[in-house]
């Protein structure tokens, strides 16, 4: 029982992060229907920027701060050099496709050019030493920081979406951009916010994974990128709780493979999952509690 | 009429160029095949470069070999393989080297290697570690130990100094060199009667470690085996330890372990690592200590491993050439790189086994106050 609850613990760590770099990956495809290939490479920038606030010797919640904005900043550089460009000229979906993947190799190389390519750790910090054990089960204050960060992160958006302006334009271009352009919404505008609003979770991830498990290198991302696209599948593409949703499940599924199968066999799991889903229900695990995307 | 004294004139001139060469034969053409960019491997390909031109020069001025002097011709081959086959094959037929240090990467090995075997061009690695690249051909030796050659002397430590019952093992399944590791050291642990209660992998790229740690936590090992490199060992260490794998549950590594970085990411985590090398910055010889100093004083940093194993190379290549009498019969000098026999190296004592393996004495390593220590 200890052994299973620590699992738990593991799963939902790892969980918080794919979801927090997932709803970023999915809120794209729900407004634009498309997928930004470079949003694992934001991450990676997102975990060097917090990675260099923190070796600074400048707080931790900074670091995560920097990491939001420089995550947006990118988001916003990818729309207005990549996606607005390839619109503009009537570029097929898949031209900008490509064209993020191209991005992100380009970030990849200026990065291992700039840091190196090996793996870097953040520098200890108190919150690592402290450990709590119940009944047997090991909590680490660290983990439930990045947890409940991403959960503070998540309410924000889901604030954002729901209750503000700003929220209610990125929803109606997510329904259609012309209706947007009829009510007077600001497409070209509202498409950059959401570039941003992805950029800026994706770097978040970047940071909250390289504290939890002190790894940082200028490949991160494309592992991750999979795994942010595993969850969009699992949660129904555009479906931000179902990212959410999808995300805890993913690193759930991930340590319990492991836990009860095999090691050998936890990305073919988590990978099967996707044909699953896709036979049985393609739309996305989720996609009853939601009716529109976004 | 043009002709007739324009082709004695080529005669002539072709004649004197053939005259000269005799006064060349003086120069051994070393080729030195080593990653000094693209990524990782230019880490290990730099420092092999410099150990092997250290040792070159310090030869040459011992006047060790007569009028021979050593001529290294350095390439990089930047990581990639196919570029490594077309340095092999410029170096044995253009610049006609006597032997190749190298690859850096057993990836290229293997690519390139079996060329200068046809060649009968002899190659001695320095980095390559993964088994089978002696078995390439008569004409491939290597320097760096394989695993197997230090992993018992680190088992046997481990025995003698904490008599484990039971291990765990985790190793990289997707990492050629690593699943090798894994055999490698499942093997010594049957050899030694120590049960395996828990076998797990991971992947390049993974980062969570903790659903595996979990587990052999419940498994309750004395020991803990891992095949990773030292970024990934690092951080499976650091992980176990959070998870409450005590302290005297000790972690022995693979020999690619080795690195500043396994302290700089596992932190006190890692106190009480054991791991075994064919080399050691400290390793108290009066050959390895003049290499240090001299290494320091030329390249302005510590040599590492690599670099060792790259000076240790070309010594065992200009005693076989002093025992050959020359480098004219390839045979000849082939033979005599597989008769070496206990030569003083910078790795210590230094012998190949009849299939052209490093014999050598394993050094146990510890990690203690943040540095690699010879084990106590």
């Amino acid at each position: 029982m200890t052994t299973f609850l620590q699992q738990v613990v593991n799963g939902l760590s790892l969980g918080s992060i794919y979801a927090v770099f997932a709803i970023g990956c999915t809120l794209i495809f729900g407004v634009l229907n498309i997928v930004n290939l470079a949003q694992g490479a934001f991450f990676m920038v997102g975990a060097y920027l917090g990675l260099e606030i923190a070796l600074l010797g400048l707080p931790l919640p900074l670091a995560l701060v920097v990491a939001l904005v420089g995550g947006g900043i990118l988001g916003m550089a990818s729309e207005l050099l990549v996606f607005r460009v390839l619109r503009l000229r009537g570029g097929h979906k898949w031209m900008g496709l490509v064209a993020s993947l191209a991005l992100a190799r380009l970030l990849v190389g200026i990065a291992q050019e700039v840091f190196g390519t090996a793996v870097h750790g953040y520098p200890p910090n108190p919150f690592t030493a402290i450990v709590w054990e119940i009944g047997g089960v090991r909590v680490q204050l660290l983990q439930i920081i990045v947890v409940i960060t991403a959960v503070i992160l998540m309410g924000i958006l889901g604030f954002t979406l729901q209750k503000t302006s700003v929220g209610r334009a990125i929803r109606t271009v997510a329904f259609s951009e012309d209706v947007a352009r009829i009510v007077g919404v600001e497409v070209g505008r509202t498409i950059l916010i959401t570039f941003f609003i992805a950029g800026a979770l994706a770097g978040a991830a970047g940071v909250l994974l390289g504290l939890l498990f002190n790894v940082v290198s200028p490949f991160m991302g494309e592992h991750m990128l999979v795994k942010g696209l595993t969850v969009m599948i699992l949660g129904g593409l555009g479906n931000i709780p179902g990212a959410v949703a999808g995300g805890f499940l993913l690193g759930l599924v991930e340590v319990f493979s492991v836990a009860y199968v095999s090691s050998a066999f936890r990305d073919a799991i988590g990978f099967g999952l996707i044909f699953l889903i896709l036979l049985v229900k393609p739309t996305g695990l989720f996609s009853g509690f939601e009716e529109r995307r976004a | 009429m043009m002709h007739a004294r324009l082709t004695r004139l080529l005669i002539a001139a072709t004649a004197i160029s053939l005259a000269a060469a005799p006064a060349l034969a003086a120069d051994v053409k070393l080729g030195i095949v080593q990653s000094t960019s693209g990524g990782s491997a230019a880490l290990y390909g730099t420092m092999q470069k410099n150990g092997a031109e250290l040792a070159a020069a310090e030869i040459n001025a011992s006047g060790k070999l007569g009028d021979l002097k050593l001529v290294p011709v350095h390439q990089d081959d930047a990581g990639d393989r196919g570029q490594t086959v077309n340095i092999f094959q410029r170096l044995i037929n253009q610049d006609k080297v006597t032997v190749i240090f190298g690859p850096t990467l057993t990836t290229s090995a293997f690519a390139a290697d079996p060329i200068a075997n046809a060649a009968k061009v002899p190659v001695i690695a320095s980095s390559n570690t993964a088994p089978g690249v002696p078995a390439i051909g008569e004409y491939i030796f290597r320097t760096s130990a394989p695993e197997a050659a230090v992993f018992p002397g680190v088992l046997a430590y481990a025995v003698k100094r904490y008599q484990p019952k039971t291990a765990a093992q985790i190793y990289g399944i997707d990492d050629v060199l690593m699943k090798a590791a894994y055999g490698v050291h499942k093997a010594a642990l049957d050899k030694a009667g120590i049960k395996v209660v828990a076998t797990e992998t991971f992947q390049k790229g993974d980062v969570d470690y903790s659903a595996q740690l979990t587990k052999i936590k419940a498994a309750n090992p004395d020991i803990i085996v891992v095949g990773g490199l030292a970024e990934e060992t690092a951080n499976i260490v650091r992980q176990a330890r959070q998870l409450g794998i005590p302290q005297s549950t000790v972690f022995l590594g693979a020999n690619a372990a080795i690195s500043t970085k396994l302290n700089d990411l596992a932190g006190p985590a890692a106190q009480g690592f054991l791991v075994g090398s064919g080399w050691f910055i400290d390793f108290d010889t009066p050959a390895n200590k003049a290499f240090v100093e001299a290494y320091k004083a030329k390249y302005g940093n510590a040599p590492d491993t690599f670099a060792a194993q790259a000076h240790a190379a070309v010594t065992i290549f200009a005693d076989a050439v002093k025992r050959a009498g020359g480098v004219s019969d390839p045979a000849k000098l082939r033979a005599a790189i597989a008769d070496t026999k206990d030569l003083e190296t910078v790795l210590g004592p230094f012998s190949f086994d009849k299939d052209r393996e490093p014999v050598l004495v394993a050094k146990v390593l510890e990690l203690k106050d943040g540095k690699f220590q010879l084990a106590q």
